[in-house]
């Protein structure tokens, strides 16, 4: 299954993974990248090279991915995804927040103390304009926690134009996943300035 | 002469193995030697730069051309159907790149399901079952209007005509054009059955030899370019050198081919002018589109280019190679 469908995706979109910030090299990593389209997912585990596929996992929003017993079976058997609920995500991303009430990065946690990397989408939703929304607070809390795990920006291209919000059939168009140079929270340095400094560098990988 | 009453005595089948083994031989030879060139040490200055960079352009070329052989040796080996697929699947591909790279809005997607998953496989079907009269109007008439109509229900009517005259272009270049390569398989010229594997090698050998001749003329001469926002190296004398070049050449293999020599002259001009200027046209799209080739982004950067760049002479050449042929000979 995991095959065919690797192979559906390269047919279709190439699927092609360009690393140039950073060679794929087989350390525990946070990927983080920007986010247009649940699919997204699924590019960025196709563009991963076989040995580092294994030991990544995606984070998946619980509620869409959970709908139908397929799209529960594909993340969990074949993506290996760890599943996030997006509202409680989303109202303890906000900045300013104590993360004393229960922290949803739980799992997060939980996948990286295993030695496992993990594909973040720190906008937390999709967008849908040319750049990516503000991120998240949950990269820079992960970043503090895990001081030891090599954060690399990704930007992946052409996905929504694949299959776009309400359509089935996805239409075969190009798309590449672009990885940067990783990036380090620098001593001293505020969440909001460590954040918008992550979402530059996701952006600036859009021209390279 | 012995060899060539040896290679008449042959039949049609064992002719065409004998000149896929030519061939294969051919660019075993040139890949062995390019092996040794790339071996040779080369300053690090900006013209071992440049010839570095000749290198790799040959070398691209040189792995299109063994891809399209062995395209074409599968396909010869395993019948008319196996090859129209295969010739469906480089559609498939050039099509994709097309689309890549011109932008299209949320409105066009049904269309472009449409062109991949209706059209393409609908016109090599066609292809395959030899319906000729159907074949070469399908997507001029009916595909014509259809397109369109799906993308007007899709209610999004910004830059209407843009955004499906992009899309007609691509289906016509990509899956028109590329069709009728595998359609010549199909013509049935009388006292020339099971050979016609040697008219789509003529085409694409005469169409390759004249991009290939012409691109090193137009380095050797360096003369003022025509059209020099659209291609730096377009112009006519070395035009006319790979034309006249490849179409002699063309001459010269009318043994293989139902033509007469001069006949295979003519054909071969036809194919040339066609696939030339159907380069340059392609040329333009892509000037257009601010890119150097249609290969994937990651791929330009690297300087080697995309199918698309391969084979788009030959998508415009094949369908004018195709209609003189049936035309002249009234097949």
């Amino acid at each position: 299954m995991s095959l065919f469908l690797l192979g559906l995706i390269r047919f279709l979109t190439g699927a092609q993974a360009r690393w140039y910030g950073c060679p794929p090299k087989a350390e525990q990593r946070i990927y983080f990248a920007n986010h247009q389209s649940h699919a997204d997912l699924v590019m960025i585990w196709a563009a991963l090279p076989e040995e580092l596929r294994s030991i990544t996992r995606p984070i998946a929003a619980k509620d869409y991915w959970t709908q139908t017993p397929f799209k529960q079976w594909i993340t969990t058997a074949v993506f290996n995804a760890i599943y996030v609920d997006r509202v409680r995500g989303q109202r303890s991303g906000l900045p300013g927040e104590s993360a004393a009430e229960q922290d949803p990065l739980e799992p997060l946690i939980e996948a990286l103390n295993n030695g496992d990397s993990i594909i973040l989408f720190p906008e937390g939703t999709r967008g849908n304009a040319e750049e990516p929304q503000p991120f998240k607070a949950g990269l820079y809390n992960l970043a503090q926690k895990f001081p030891g795990v090599v954060l690399v920006p990704a930007w992946i291209n052409n996905v929504q134009r694949v299959m776009p919000k309400g359509e089935v059939v996805p239409v075969p168009i190009l798309c590449s996943v672009t990885f940067g140079a990783p990036l380090q929270v620098e001593a001293g340095e505020e969440r909001r300035a460590f954040l918008d400094r992550a979402r530059a560098a996701v952006i600036a990988l859009r021209d390279v | 002469m012995g060899m060539n009453q040896f290679l008449r005595g042959l039949s049609a089948t064992q002719q065409v193995g004998a000149l896929f083994l030519i061939v294969f031989g051919l660019l075993a030879i040139v890949s062995v030697a390019m092996v040794v060139l790339s071996l040779r040490e080369r300053g690090d200055d900006a013209a071992g730069e440049a010839r570095r960079n000749e290198l790799r352009y040959y070398n691209g070329l040189l792995r299109t051309s063994w891809l399209m052989v062995v395209v074409f040796w599968v396909g010869w080996a395993s019948g008319e159907r196996v090859a129209t697929v295969l010739f469906g699947i480089v559609s498939f591909f050039a099509l994709r790149e097309f689309i890549t790279l011109s932008p299209t809005r949320r409105g066009d997607h049904r269309s472009l399901v449409l062109a991949f998953f209706v059209v393409l496989p609908i016109q090599y079907a066609l292809v395959v079952s030899a319906h000729f009269d159907l074949f070469t109007v399908f997507i001029p008439v009916y595909v014509f209007l259809a397109i369109p109509v799906v993308s007007a229900l899709a209610d999004d009517p910004q830059r209407f005509l843009e955004r499906n005259a992009k899309l007609q272009w691509g289906i016509m270049v990509c899956v028109y054009g590329m069709s009728h390569v595998p359609a010549l398989l199909l013509l049935r010229f009388p006292g020339y059955e099971g050979k016609t594997a040697f008219l789509v090698f003529f085409l694409v050998f005469v169409v390759q030899t004249c991009m290939i001749v012409q691109h090193l003329a137009g380095r050797k001469l360096a003369r003022e370019p025509v059209a020099p926002h659209v291609s730096r190296s377009f112009n006519w004398q070395s035009w006319a050198i790979g034309v006249l070049v490849a179409s002699f050449l063309g001459g010269l293999l009318a043994g293989i081919t139902p033509f007469k020599p001069g006949q295979a002259l003519a054909m071969a001009v036809i194919a040339c002018v066609a696939g030339s200027m159907g380069h340059l046209v392609m040329k333009a799209l892509k000037r257009d589109r601010g890119i150097t080739n249609w290969g994937g982004e990651g791929k330009s950067v690297t300087g080697a280019s995309g199918l698309l760049d391969r084979v788009d002479a030959l998508c415009f050449s094949a369908p004018v190679f195709f209609h003189s042929v049936r035309w002249y000979f009234g097949l």
